[in-house]
């Protein structure tokens, strides 16, 4: 049997490059002995990307992206269609828990510095996906076409009419229609379920590829690469990451899993913060909801579009608010050349940083609150305070990384 | 890999000149192939038929009340503003961004302190400047969540735009502009045309 095995793969080695990939990429590569709990997010991202593609697949089979029935097909998934509400109840929890592992993974690389030389081109691709999951998350939140779907598609293709010059023309160019219609719709539904996909498989694809050329960082910030074993060539302090870290991850991946259908079956709504409730209304267009707030993953940068209230330096507090919008996610691409320090990771870095970075998810959660909440003058306040906090972290960084007393990165990694 | 073979050394004006006009001819033809894609996003003639003007009768409209009418998809509001109402337009004059009307988000014969052709009705877009969304009508004088100072008017609830009874935003709030009046027109009395100026032109 395993003779016949053998013979088999040996036929396939000469023809397609299985087994050396399988060495490159897992039973050969070499990963830091040193990963703890925040380097599960990684693989959990893409667990997630399979469960998004899966149930999605199936979803499409009963979904009608048409302004008239759209609202309706979800409903007829949820209550006629068998096991139905399980199969949208997993890609909506999904959705939301992509954005838990991602901005999870986004901070692990901000404390360890892996966004660091030679990972740059690794952290700008990360971050090409998350634009992708953004725009992905976006348009899927369109698809059931209830009141929030529809207002805050509204909000979003308005921001694009902020643009001077061309906004108008390309606001119609996205809705295919002078308002928010049918024609948007079907659009979007073809961006959420063909191209955005797409995009996304192959940039993840091009995110491995980048992160297997440079290796892992680890929470030491040690590059295991410059210590090799004169012998073998191997990194002294690697591990292969098969079985070591597939082994590892399984653990991840059930402890997940466990959280994961905690909500599906207990909570799919999440009190309104995963499902809002004004979306179990359908899409009126003459009316917006009192009260009206983006899925939570988006409400940090919603808070910093509404905090401009006045006009300055020319130009006004409408198209302020859409730029600092964007600068706050774009941003982050920045990174990379803005961390002046001389080591990577959060364990050797002084106090400025660790301060800052500190700030920066206090202000990251409070402007998430606030998003959620109804504009007031205190509200409004608060947001704009915060607004300046988080873009001092980023824009501040070049001066308090440098002259940070920083602890000496060690040559090896501890045991 | 050999050295000899190195791409600039080997290239002749000639190979140069064709590789760069092969490029060029791709290039052209790729934007060529790509301009129908890209125009066929654009609103289709279906689209660009749809937006008749609306009639709308008004003789029921009481003082204080206000009407939504769907015009080219957009909520369109008529408002039968009371005295105490037009009185208001003058109170709030001092905390608004453009009380004149300066900028061009009207027709001219909308340019006036009440926005209005009949001072007491009002024919606006419901939609806020900012972001589109539809403004919620708060007639009730100074209320808990709008400070003391407010005395009607329109909030928006998903930014906090402020807008008085004749559609004027307020200085300091995320929209820039005043609401849009839309073209409209009596053709008598009690019947109001909306999205036209003229009775023939419909």
């Amino acid at each position: 049997m395993s003779n016949l095995f053998n013979s088999m793969i040996e036929w396939i080695d000469k023809r397609f490059p299985l087994t050396s990939n399988w060495k490159a990429h897992l039973s050969e590569y070499y990963a830091p002995k040193n990963f703890n709990f925040w380097y599960f997010f990684g693989s959990l991202a893409l667990l997630v990307l399979v469960n998004q593609l899966l149930t999605g697949i199936f979803l499409t089979m009963n979904y009608k992206p048409d302004a008239s029935q759209a609202f309706a097909s979800v409903e007829y998934i949820m209550r006629d269609v068998d096991y139905g509400w399980l199969i949208r109840y997993m890609h909506s929890t999904g959705a939301s828990m992509f954005f838990v592992v991602v901005y999870l993974h986004m901070f692990r690389g901000m404390m360890y510095g892996s966004y660091r030389k030679p990972r740059e081109l690794l952290w700008l691709v990360g971050m090409c996906i998350f634009f992708v999951l953004m725009s992905l998350a976006f348009t899927g939140y369109i698809l059931p076409w209830g009141q929030m779907s529809y207002w805050g598609a509204q909000v979003i293709v308005s921001m694009f009419g902020a643009i001077p010059a061309v906004g108008e023309t390309l606001q119609q160019w996205l809705l295919g229609d002078f308002t928010l219609s049918d024609a948007a719709l079907n659009r979007f539904f073809a961006y959420h379920v063909v191209t955005l996909p797409l995009v996304l498989l192959v940039l993840v694809f091009v995110h491995i590829l980048a992160l297997h050329e440079t290796g892992s960082n680890n929470p030491d910030g040690v590059e295991i690469k410059e210590n090799k074993n004169p012998q073998t060539g191997i990194p002294v302090d690697g591990i292969p990451f098969h079985p070591y870290y597939t082994v590892k991850d399984i653990v991840g991946v059930v402890v997940f899993l466990i959280v994961f259908c905690g909500i599906i079956f207990f909570a799919p709504e999440m009190g309104g913060y995963f499902l809002e409730y004004n979306n179990f209304i359908p899409a009126n267009t003459l009316q917006t909801p009192d009260h009206i707030a983006p899925v939570w993953y988006f409400t940090p940068y919603y808070s910093m579009l509404r905090a401009v209230t006045i006009n300055f330096l020319g130009i006004d507090a409408k198209l302020w608010g859409v730029i600092l919008m964007a600068g706050s996610v774009v941003i982050f691409c920045f990174l990379p050349w803005l961390d002046r320090s001389p080591v990577k990771s959060i364990r050797y870095k002084g106090t400025y940083f660790k301060t800052a970075l500190a700030l920066f998810v206090v202000s990251f959660f409070v402007l998430g609150w606030l998003g959620t909440k109804s504009p007031t003058p205190l509200y409004t306040l608060l947001a704009q305070i915060f607004t300046v906090i988080y873009f001092a972290f980023f824009i501040l960084m070049p001066w308090y990384s440098k002259i940070d007393k920083t602890k000496p990165e060690p040559k090896r990694l501890k045991e | 890999m050999a050295d000899s073979f190195s791409i600039n050394d080997e290239m002749s004006g000639r190979r140069k000149f064709l590789v760069a006009a092969t490029s060029v001819a791709g290039g052209i033809a790729g934007a060529a192939i790509a301009t129908p894609f890209l125009l066929s996003m654009m609103p289709s003639e279906r689209a660009k038929a749809a937006g008749a003007p609306v009639e709308v009768d008004i003789s029921k409209l009481e003082p204080g009340m206000l009407l939504m009418v769907e015009w080219r998809g957009r909520v369109v509001w008529v408002l039968n503003r009371t005295p105490e109402m037009l009185e208001s337009l003058v109170k709030v004059e001092e905390q608004l961004a453009d009380p004149n009307s300066e900028k061009n988000q009207q027709p001219e014969y909308a340019r006036n302190r009440t926005r209005s052709i009949k001072p007491e009705i009002l024919v606006t877009e419901g939609v806020c400047t900012h972001l589109g969304c539809s403004p919620v009508f708060r007639k009730e004088i100074a209320p808990a969540d709008l400070g003391p100072d407010w005395q009607g008017g329109f909030f928006c609830p998903c930014h906090g735009s402020k807008f008085d009874l004749a559609g004027r935003v307020y200085k300091n709030v995320p929209a820039p502009t005043n609401m849009v009046v839309p073209p409209h027109t009596y053709l008598s009395d009690n019947r109001l045309l909306i999205g036209s100026e003229s009775e023939g032109s419909a």
